[in-house]
């Protein structure tokens, strides 16, 4: 990390930090205070992570960090140099194709507006990672730190489970 | 495609991140932060930006005395009534005076976000406080104003009635008062407001992206205030983190603001609202206290009721009286009130605004009903069900004429609706008949628990009007648009099934756009569980007249009659006889005679092309080049879709924790497009309910401070607050429009504190006359009622032993 350049505009000292995102090595240079979510969504225009309350209630801006599901609103992208994230864009399958998750989503119409589907997403990516085959009360719980003001959580609950069933079925195929 | 759970076309997009959002727009536009007022009522003696104005990146800050032309004229007022003598709009910055927490002072554009927020802390403010009016209570005192020239904070006064409502509670055998509150809420969508405006000095036109309900008016709104010719504006809703109704006032300060400085500065320009500016300065809603009077005879029929209600209609009235003339007319739900008499006052407070919150007033209104019932159950020792039997409209009185005026200043006339079938469903389905066992069994466990009722009507498709486009393509896709916008409803997929049935095409050929005026200009906007009804009754008489005209010009190529062909999956045929048939897009070439051709199929209308009937012009006489349509759809009168909720909730008997253990719906809204998308709304609905009576409350303090602003403080339910929804429905069409179809978007949402509420007096044996009930509250209402009667039916059966 390097602080040998000046935004032109604000006069701040700018930072280089380096991000692999979504599998894609990225360089950018931000000021110390801009947020992981902002640098995704502004500075790399990976707009997919949304924010929705910017004090790391709702979830919406969760990305995987190394893996874990993490408040990008909640941390500084110099704070996560040289690390690894993934968002929802990640999530999709090589070919461009729906996740697993994202399937499940679209089957069991687990979102209506979708904003604050993406953190969802990521939460749920990860959690079936470490828990394969999850009961409908583990399916509830896991997703338990995310907002919607959508869809009363019934059919995300559904779409965990069924999120596990398609993420089977493509690892046996 | 009419009734098939078809999964969104949506979806794709919004799943793998290429939805594209307010924020997700304008990467490269300045930002936009104001200096908002810290006060709840205060003069504003002095601005001082001098500590601001060397900070790198800043553009511009404007306060009122910038303002100019038209932009310093307060905000219009949006929905005039005659009663509204006292309406009230704030100026897009503050002149002089705030009226609540979060009103805008100062205008600040900085190269991005974070500067401008740096300069909105630079700018020093001095104030002359003045007293705040917080609260109906302080409200009705009168003894501090809001604004200094409207006596007693009374916005407007209003008074239907119907027979002699006091006469005939006189003259009743039973009589009963009640006293009912509501607090407020907000519909809080995940994303916030946000505008983007882009001023095209070379065309001298501008291009405005905003979060709204309603692209149409927004754009003549800007028009107006800019003094721009409108035809040199065009509003376009980009994807939308839901609106609820808070999106659907306009224009908000923003929505003028942003795009006068982004002509004024010749650069694109951006705000976009954060959480603590949602909550403090955009809008709440459900505040309300009232009084109620009854009278009803041996059986429980009501023969007069008589509701006074006092409306918080916080510090402006942009949005005029739309929520409590809702609560004022649909507080009769699905029963006959014997002579009614309503009156309500809408009264200012020193609070943000109040505008639609998902449900509007209902909710107010079917509590207030529902305890009422509740109360006449009580006291003749009835069953609750029984009561609201013997007071519902039958169905063979449909239409039924309530005599009174409807939001849309029509007559408030149900158009149709079996409620007797509605409630046998909800009884089947939560097993009314059969909890008293369940009743016995838990409390032989030492567990409370307790079963309640919630009926609603919901006036829904509100004029005055929607229209939609089609157009053919010439390689056969289908282009469709409407003016109402969209906000997670499924909008896109519900009108595309819509066109595929009537047009006779697949579903992928179908493209829907809406809320963009710069495909269509004439609509109203999203609100009133309306789009189904309005948008979706106007492209189905879009796509018959394509259809017609498809039809005229393949009966001519096919030289066959049009009554005789048919469309399917896009191939106009002759019945009976294939291998005579055209498709769609062969259709729309030829519906375009051509002097050029551009590509091959062009080539196949061009003046060469084929066989020419000298005598004839082109263009038939009459018709119009194109295989396209435009039609609207305007309703004499809102259609009533209705509903009935039952909730078996336990309360603890030490904590006085409440946890809902079971959670029913019963939902008419006439002929179901897509029972998915409309089980999705009743999810939704039934989880705003939930939270309204279990949850979320604006925390005011005396000086008008929200002290819960934030998602930290603000209950809104996870997962984990949200019960199992269990849904059966009911299908009565409605006679009103083409589809038969009714709204569904705002139904969950209504009867939600009315059944918790009737559910925990069951469980407890006590009134419950104000919601939202905490644990808290309970514990101390226990307090108060030490001799409560568990169940509280004066049934002798079941007596507290």
């Amino acid at each position: 990390m390097t602080t040998s350049h000046v935004d032109p505009a604000s006069g701040e000292a700018l930072h280089e930090v380096t991000l692999t995102v979504n599998g894609m090595p990225h360089r950018l240079r931000v000021p110390a205070r801009r947020l992981l979510s902002d640098a995704l969504r502004h500075d790399l225009r990976l707009t997919g992570t949304h924010v929705g309350c910017e004090h790391g209630v709702c979830g919406a801006c969760t990305v995987l960090l190394e893996g874990r599901p993490t408040r990008s609103c909640l941390m500084f992208a110099v704070s996560v140099d040289g690390a690894s994230v993934t968002t929802t864009e990640g999530c999709l399958e090589p070919d461009g194709g729906l996740g697993h998750v994202q399937q499940a989503f679209q089957d069991c119409h687990a979102l209506q507006c979708g904003f604050c589907t993406p953190g969802f997403i990521t939460t749920i990516t990860a959690y079936l990672e470490d828990n394969p085959d999850p009961t409908e009360d583990e399916a509830r719980e896991a997703i338990g730190g995310n907002l919607c003001r959508c869809t009363g959580y019934q059919n995300i609950v559904a779409a965990v489970l069924r999120a596990a069933d398609i993420r089977r079925e493509r690892a046996a195929s | 495609m009419f009734g098939q759970r078809i999964r969104r076309v949506e979806d794709p997009r919004l799943l793998s991140g290429r939805g594209r959002y307010l924020d997700d727009l304008g990467h490269d536009a300045l930002a936009v932060a104001f200096v908002r007022s810290p006060h709840a009522h205060a003069r504003i003696v002095d601005i001082d930006v001098s500590a601001a104005l060397a900070v790198d990146g800043l553009v511009a800050i404007y306060t009122y005395d910038d303002l100019d032309g038209r932009t310093s004229e307060p905000l219009p007022l949006l929905i005039p009534h005659p009663t509204l003598n006292q309406g009230r709009t704030p100026y897009p910055l503050a002149d002089g005076e705030v009226n609540h927490v979060g009103e805008a002072i100062a205008m600040v554009v900085a190269s991005d976000r974070y500067v401008a927020e740096d300069v909105v802390g630079l700018i020093q403010v001095e104030y002359e406080p003045l007293p705040p009016v917080v609260g109906l209570a302080a409200s009705r005192d009168g003894d501090a104003l809001v604004h200094a020239d409207v006596p007693g904070n009374v916005a407007a006064t209003m008074v239907q009635e119907v027979g002699d409502a006091a006469a005939a509670i006189a003259a009743a055998a039973h009589r009963a008062t009640l006293s009912l509150s509501i607090e407020r809420s907000a519909s809080m969508p995940m994303e916030g407001k946000g505008v983007l405006a882009r001023w095209d000095a070379d065309d001298e036109s501008l291009l405005v992206h905003t979060s709204t309900q309603s692209s149409t008016s927004v754009r003549q709104a800007i028009a107006a205030k800019l003094s721009i010719p409108v035809d040199r504006v065009e509003v376009v809703t980009p994807d939308i983190g839901g609106g609820f109704g808070v999106k659907i006032v306009h224009p908000w300060p923003e929505e003028i603001l942003v795009p006068w400085a982004a002509r004024r500065l010749g650069q694109p320009v951006k705000w976009v609202e954060d959480r603590r500016e949602h909550f403090i300065s955009s809008a709440h809603e459900r505040g309300q206290l009232h009084e109620v009077e009854v009278g009803y005879d041996d059986d429980g029929r009501l023969c007069g009721l008589s509701v006074r209600f006092w409306h918080d209609n916080g510090a402006y009235t942009p949005y005029g009286l739309i929520v409590p003339i809702i609560t004022s007319t649909q507080l009769l739900g699905p029963y006959k009130p014997g002579a009614y008499r309503v009156e309500f006052q809408s009264m200012y407070t020193n609070t943000v605004i109040v505008t639609p919150y998902r449900g509007a007033g209902r909710p107010q209104g079917c509590f207030v009903m529902e305890r009422v019932m509740d109360a006449i159950a009580a006291d003749l020792g009835i069953d609750r069900a029984v009561v609201r039997e013997r007071n519902f409209i039958q169905p063979a009185e449909m239409p039924y004429d309530h005599g009174l005026m409807f939001q849309d200043g029509r007559p408030l006339v149900y158009d149709s609706g079996d409620f007797p079938a509605s409630l046998a469903k909800l009884k089947a389905l939560v097993g009314w008949d059969e909890f008293d066992s369940f009743r016995a069994a838990a409390r032989a466990e030492g567990r409370r628990v307790g079963i309640g009722l919630g009926c609603y009507v919901e006036g829904t498709g509100v004029g005055p009007y929607e229209g939609g486009h089609l157009r053919v393509e010439t390689d056969g896709s289908v282009v469709v648009s409407t003016g109402l916008t969209s906000q997670g409803q499924g909008h896109q997929t519900m009108l595309a099934q819509i066109v595929a049935d009537e047009l006779g095409v697949e579903m992928e050929r179908v493209r829907v756009t809406t809320g963009d005026t710069r495909r269509f200009k004439y609509a109203v906007g999203t609100f009133a569980s309306r789009t189904a009804v309005m948008s979706g009754s106007a492209v189905a008489l879009t796509a018959r007249k394509v259809r017609a005209k498809a039809l005229k010009i393949a009966a001519n190529a096919l030289e066959a009659a049009v009554d005789d062909l048919e469309i399917v999956d896009g191939q106009i045929r002759v019945k009976g006889s294939p291998g005579s048939e055209i498709d769609l897009g062969s259709v729309a070439v030829l519906s375009n005679p051509l002097r050029y051709a551009f590509d091959a199929g062009a080539a196949r209308a061009t003046q060469f092309a084929g066989p020419v009937d000298p005598t004839a012009p082109p263009v038939p006489e009459g018709e119009q080049p194109g295989l396209e349509g435009t039609d609207y759809y305007s309703p004499v009168g809102s259609t009533f879709a209705n509903g009935m909720h039952a909730v078996v909730v336990e309360t603890d008997p030490e904590t006085a924790e409440i946890n809902i253990l079971r959670y029913c719906v019963v939902h008419d809204c006439g002929t179901v497009i897509n029972p998915m998308i409309v089980e999705g709304q009743i999810h939704g609905g039934v989880a705003q309910g939930v939270a309204g009576a279990l949850y979320e409350r604006m925390e005011y303090d005396d000086a008008g401070q929200l002290l819960n602003a934030s998602y930290m403080d603000f209950l809104m339910p996870y997962a984990s607050e949200v019960p199992h929804i269990e849904i059966d429905h009911l299908e009565t069409p409605s006679p009103l429009n083409p589809l038969g179809v009714k709204g569904a978007g705002e139904a969950g949402v209504i009867p939600g504190s009315a059944a918790i509420a009737s559910a925990i007096e069951d469980a407890e044996g006590f009134p419950i006359t104000a919601m939202p009930i905490s644990p808290s509250e309970l514990f101390a209402l226990r307090a108060q009622h030490p001799r409560a009667r568990h169940p509280s039916r004066k049934d002798p059966t079941l007596s507290t032993p």
